[in-house]
């Protein structure tokens, strides 16, 4: 087969041979560079569409249409609409852009640090755990801009040369948050685009019809897969992981800013930034399992997808979750230590307050359950790691409930304490992301291949190199 | 399997993507460069009016004093469009028949008011007031220019935020003597104290002028 033979890489040539010492538990044994290809192509080509496809998108499709009237009714209508008010002016919308901004996290580190680590379990999750990094930033940078009040001025966030005499208000952390996440956003499409141009080859030489030649074809930028791009091609995208490796890091950061330099209790606190990056790397990866164990099982996929990348991936959470629990542990500490009256009755009111039970269930999904992960049994559980993953990303987003809400709704002040409530239209748009999200999943998994093939084979590779040399 | 591209497609879309950036430069600097001229700001631009007033005439070629039509200028924010009646002392004496001046009398006789279409219309958020330019020295020409010198009133200025600011940020230049403001010729000449010494005179004190509230309340 002609498309078979050029879409060998030859990482013997690019780079001299590592013995990959995890090989044969990322890629289970009896897989061939052919049997690779034709299993991940077959999901975008040849396999017909199934009930389970269907019902998913259809569901998700009609939460997305839900998002849009939501988004519709919030024009017309104005942001009067949400629970929000004085004092807490934030409410869902900031909410659920912490949370979406944080899964996203994951894919970026799976698929930027973990490469340059050359941890090669990444290599069956790290496309789509990239796509749902875009989706997520997607339903992210939604939340701000609806929050703005007037979402066709958003440009006067940005630095060009207005007729204002004004630039942007530099020392805001939502400035830097413009920057953080349209950066972060950028990098991640390029990284993932780049990363799919060989298997856009692939399709675009497999596909039967006309129609995804010609699309697939495009795409794939005139890639021929010879010597030389493949020798290109591995240089820059190491580089583009380098690129995308400091953001990991700096868009959570600075979103924990938005926060820390407001002299709110329970806010300021210089703790955020690290405390936020681990808390965004424990959602992702939850998400990241709430989004493989059930493509895993629809697809069949358990020869790329094993036991040992569910493990790998629920110690990840269980480290972040650990630093998250440090975090929270600090907090309380810190609002002891402080001698502030203020900061101190933010933490009781946090505990006993009227928000008391979103905190403690805040405690039990995101610090009390993930300890059942020290245990090897739990985490080779695939149904408990499921549902695991869904309690964990349950506590991420009550975490930013109970900062966002408990620390607006009594600040120093009595005369200005208030109480925050979410509308049904605030519900709308929450679920209206979440359908959306899935919604673009779905599109995903259907049209392109979920996971990289190449990186499979060059797995593949390797495996049996390593082998020969025993 | 037929080949599904021709050998020039590679060329052909890579010329596509660089025109693509350039049409994008394209447009994002056109937008900005329409933001800035007279389309957009309407500097120059005579509006249609019920009557064609002429500045040039009343002020130039007759003198009569700004302040005889604008006479709240002085002492409030609005400097004043002059009632029906005012336009009448004169008008029911000297081209007392001109067609030209028909909507003057019919809304002298019905009481309605003329429509004059408003040629420096500042946005609701802003908060201008005449009274503070015209007494620490700003001249009606500065911000209106050389209305003496217009048949039919335009805009001589775009009043972007950014010329605002652009006095805001350094007021002196822009400074005359107080007795100075209502005149259209005025220059600077021998006898005119240094710009410095106009923000002593003049009282001009530059805390505050470029708060966000001077202007936005």
């Amino acid at each position: 087969m002609a498309a078979e033979s050029q879409f060998q890489p030859h990482p013997a040539q690019m780079q001299p041979a590592k013995p990959r010492r995890s090989g044969s538990r990322v890629i289970r044994p009896g897989m061939t560079y052919a049997s690779v290809t034709d299993k991940i192509s077959s999901i975008v080509l040849t396999r017909p569409v199934d009930w389970i496809w269907l019902l998913g998108f259809a569901v998700s499709f009609l939460l997305t249409m839900m998002l849009i009237g939501a988004i519709s009714y919030l024009l017309a209508v104005g942001v009067g609409v949400w629970g929000i008010d004085i004092p807490v002016a934030w409410g869902f919308a900031i909410i659920n852009f912490v949370w979406w901004i944080g899964i996203g996290h994951a894919g970026t580190l799976i698929s930027a640090i973990l490469l340059l680590l050359r941890q090669d379990w990444r290599t069956s999750i790290n496309r789509f755990a990239e796509a749902m990094t875009i989706f997520a930033v997607g339903c992210a940078a939604l939340f701000p801009l609806l929050h703005l009040g007037r979402p066709s001025r958003f440009y006067w966030l940005l630095p060009y040369p207005n007729t204002l005499g004004l630039w942007p208000q530099w020392r805001s952390p939502l400035v830097w948050d413009v920057f953080a996440v349209s950066t972060y956003g950028t990098v991640s499409l390029i990284f993932f685009y780049f990363g799919l141009v060989p298997d856009l080859a692939m399709l675009r030489d497999r596909s039967t019809s006309k129609l995804g030649q010609i699309v697939y074809g495009l795409l794939a930028l005139g890639w021929r897969g010879s010597a030389v791009h493949w020798k290109r091609y591995h240089r820059a995208y190491v580089l583009l992981a380098a690129l995308a490796t400091p953001l990991v890091i700096s868009v959570h950061s600075i979103v924990g800013l938005d926060f820390a330099v407001a002299i709110v209790p329970g806010w300021h606190n210089t703790l955020f930034p690290p405390y936020f990056v681990a808390g965004a790397i424990y959602s992702g990866f939850a998400m990241v399992l709430t989004l493989t164990i059930p493509l895993r099982w629809m697809y069949g996929l358990h020869g790329f997808i094993t036991e040992h990348h569910l493990d790998n991936m629920a110690k990840v959470m269980l480290g972040t979750g650990l630093i998250v629990a440090y975090g929270y542990a600090m907090e309380v500490f810190m609002s002891w230590y402080s001698g502030s009256e203020f900061e101190t009755y933010m933490m009781h009111n946090r505990a006993t307050g009227p928000y008391a039970p979103q905190f403690w269930l805040l405690v039990s999904c995101n610090v009390i359950a993930p300890q059942l992960l020290w245990f090897k049994r739990f985490r080779t559980n695939v149904p408990a790691l499921f549902i695991m993953s869904l309690i964990v990303n349950v506590g991420m987003w009550l975490e930013r409930y109970i900062i966002v809400v408990t620390s607006l709704h009594r600040d120093y002040l009595p005369s200005s304490w208030g109480m925050y409530s979410a509308t049904k239209h605030d519900w709308m748009l929450y679920v209206g992301t979440i359908g959306l999200f899935v919604c673009l999943v779905f599109l995903f998994i259907r049209f392109l291949p979920m996971i990289a093939t190449f990186e499979m084979r060059e797995l593949l590779h390797g495996h049996s190199q390593a082998e020969e040399e025993h | 399997m037929g080949q599904v591209f021709h050998p020039s497609a590679n060329s052909l879309v890579r010329a596509g993507l660089g025109l693509l950036v350039i049409l994008a430069l394209l447009v994002l600097s056109s937008a900005l460069l329409v933001e800035r001229s007279p389309i957009n700001t309407l500097v120059g631009v005579a509006l249609s009016q019920p009557v064609p007033f002429s500045h040039a005439h009343h002020v130039d070629e007759i003198g009569i004093d700004c302040r005889y039509c604008h006479s709240s200028v002085e002492d409030e924010a609005f400097a004043g469009v002059p009632a029906t009646e005012r336009c009448m002392h004169c008008h029911s004496q000297i081209w007392a028949d001109s067609p030209m001046l028909a909507p003057v009398r019919e809304s002298f006789a019905t009481g309605v008011p003329l429509q004059w279409a408003r040629v420096h219309d500042l946005p609701d958020y802003v908060f201008f007031n005449h009274s503070i330019h015209v007494s620490k020295g700003i001249g009606c020409a500065t911000c209106h220019g050389r209305l003496d010198q217009m048949p039919l009133t335009a805009k001589a200025e775009s009043l972007n935020m950014d010329w605002c600011l652009a006095c805001h940020r350094h007021p002196a230049p822009s400074l005359r003597p107080v007795g100075a403001v209502f005149d259209m010729d005025w220059r600077r000449n021998i006898d005119t104290p240094t710009a410095p010494g106009l923000m002593e005179r003049n009282g001009v004190e530059t805390r505050g002028l470029t708060n966000c509230s001077a202007c936005h309340r």
